[in-house]
């Protein structure tokens, strides 16, 4: 019952494959398709923190950490475009966003 | 051992199940439930792998920022949910088909996968014995000392962000009146008084 690297590698592998399936899935929810892209990188992050552990360098670690900020941000900056797109045109379905086509 | 399998299995399982969850649920509130669940338990995970310090950021960070700003803007916006929802069905086969072929091409990558025989000399910065320290010490000894510019770095885009929030949210409405310090500090005798000689019998006109 020893736990090893391919485990945790596994759990983040289903991880991931489920975030893109939620982008595929909600293609007209932005909201689900940001907390799909959430999902992605915690998987990201599992990844790192594992390889860390098991090849006993802390560095995956720094970089995690580098990974969770950016992750932050981005859901920071995504949900600002969220809402002030609503406030401009009161939907956020993704098929009417199409101002830019011209 | 066998404890640490134990939460390794429900660990895995309930981050595994919640994540489902996030993706398939028809209410947009409790999908965001369901992500703090699935983060939880990823730092459960990161406990189990002896990151505490990460796994402590995860909750402060993901928990305590991040869904709750999903939280909030789910229920600020007044959306139809279920009208996004119609076409989840249509999206079904072919969204299956693309996670079935990148789950079995990542399982493939992880079952048949070794470390080469020359990493372990290659490390860059090996973890310490948990005995003589402890992770976040260890974790700020190299981040503060060999990584301080990506420190820095990452300081600059969480302000980047927030700066960016803020300009794209904040709307000055023109109707509204402000206090404005600087005009009340400004003003002086002769602009706010003025002395008015009234004859007796006229009045002000």
């Amino acid at each position: 019952m020893i736990i090893g690297l391919g485990h945790y590698l596994s759990v983040a592998a289903i991880l991931f494959t489920l975030g893109v399936l939620g982008i595929f899935l909600n293609r007209k929810n932005v909201i689900v398709i940001l907390m799909s892209i959430e999902l992605i990188l915690l998987a990201v992050n599992v990844n790192l923190v594992a390889f860390s552990t098991f090849l006993n360098d802390i560095v995956g670690q720094v970089y995690a950490l580098i990974v969770l900020t950016v992750a932050a941000a981005e859901a920071a900056i995504g949900l600002a475009i969220l809402v002030a797109y609503y406030r401009n045109r009161g939907s956020i379905a993704v098929e009417d966003i199409n101002l830019m086509k011209g | 051992m066998i404890i640490t399998a134990i939460f390794f299995y429900l660990f895995a399982a309930v981050c595994v199940a919640s994540a489902v969850m996030v993706i398939a649920s028809r209410n947009p509130v409790h999908s965001v439930l369901f992500l703090i669940l699935a983060f939880v338990n990823a730092a459960g995970l990161f406990v189990l792998l002896g990151a505490e310090f990460l796994a402590m950021i995860l909750i402060v960070v993901y928990v305590g920022a991040v869904a709750v700003l999903f939280l909030f803007v789910v229920m600020m916006l007044d959306v139809d949910f279920a009208e996004l929802r119609q076409g989840f069905l249509n999206y079904l086969p072919v969204g299956a088909l693309v996670g079935a072929v990148l789950l079995a091409e990542l399982l493939i990558v992880v079952g048949a996968w070794v470390i080469g025989p020359n990493v372990a000399a290659a490390v860059t910065a090996p973890i310490p014995a948990p005995s003589d320290i402890n992770n976040t010490q260890a974790l700020g000894l190299v981040l503060y000392t060999r990584y301080v510019y990506f420190f820095q770095a990452a300081g600059v885009i969480l302000l980047v962000a927030m700066i960016g929030a803020i300009v794209l949210t904040l709307q000055h409405k023109p109707g509204v009146r402000r206090q404005v310090i600087a005009d009340q500090v400004a003003r002086r005798r002769a602009t706010a008084i003025e002395i008015v000689k009234v004859k007796p019998g006229q009045g002000l006109s």
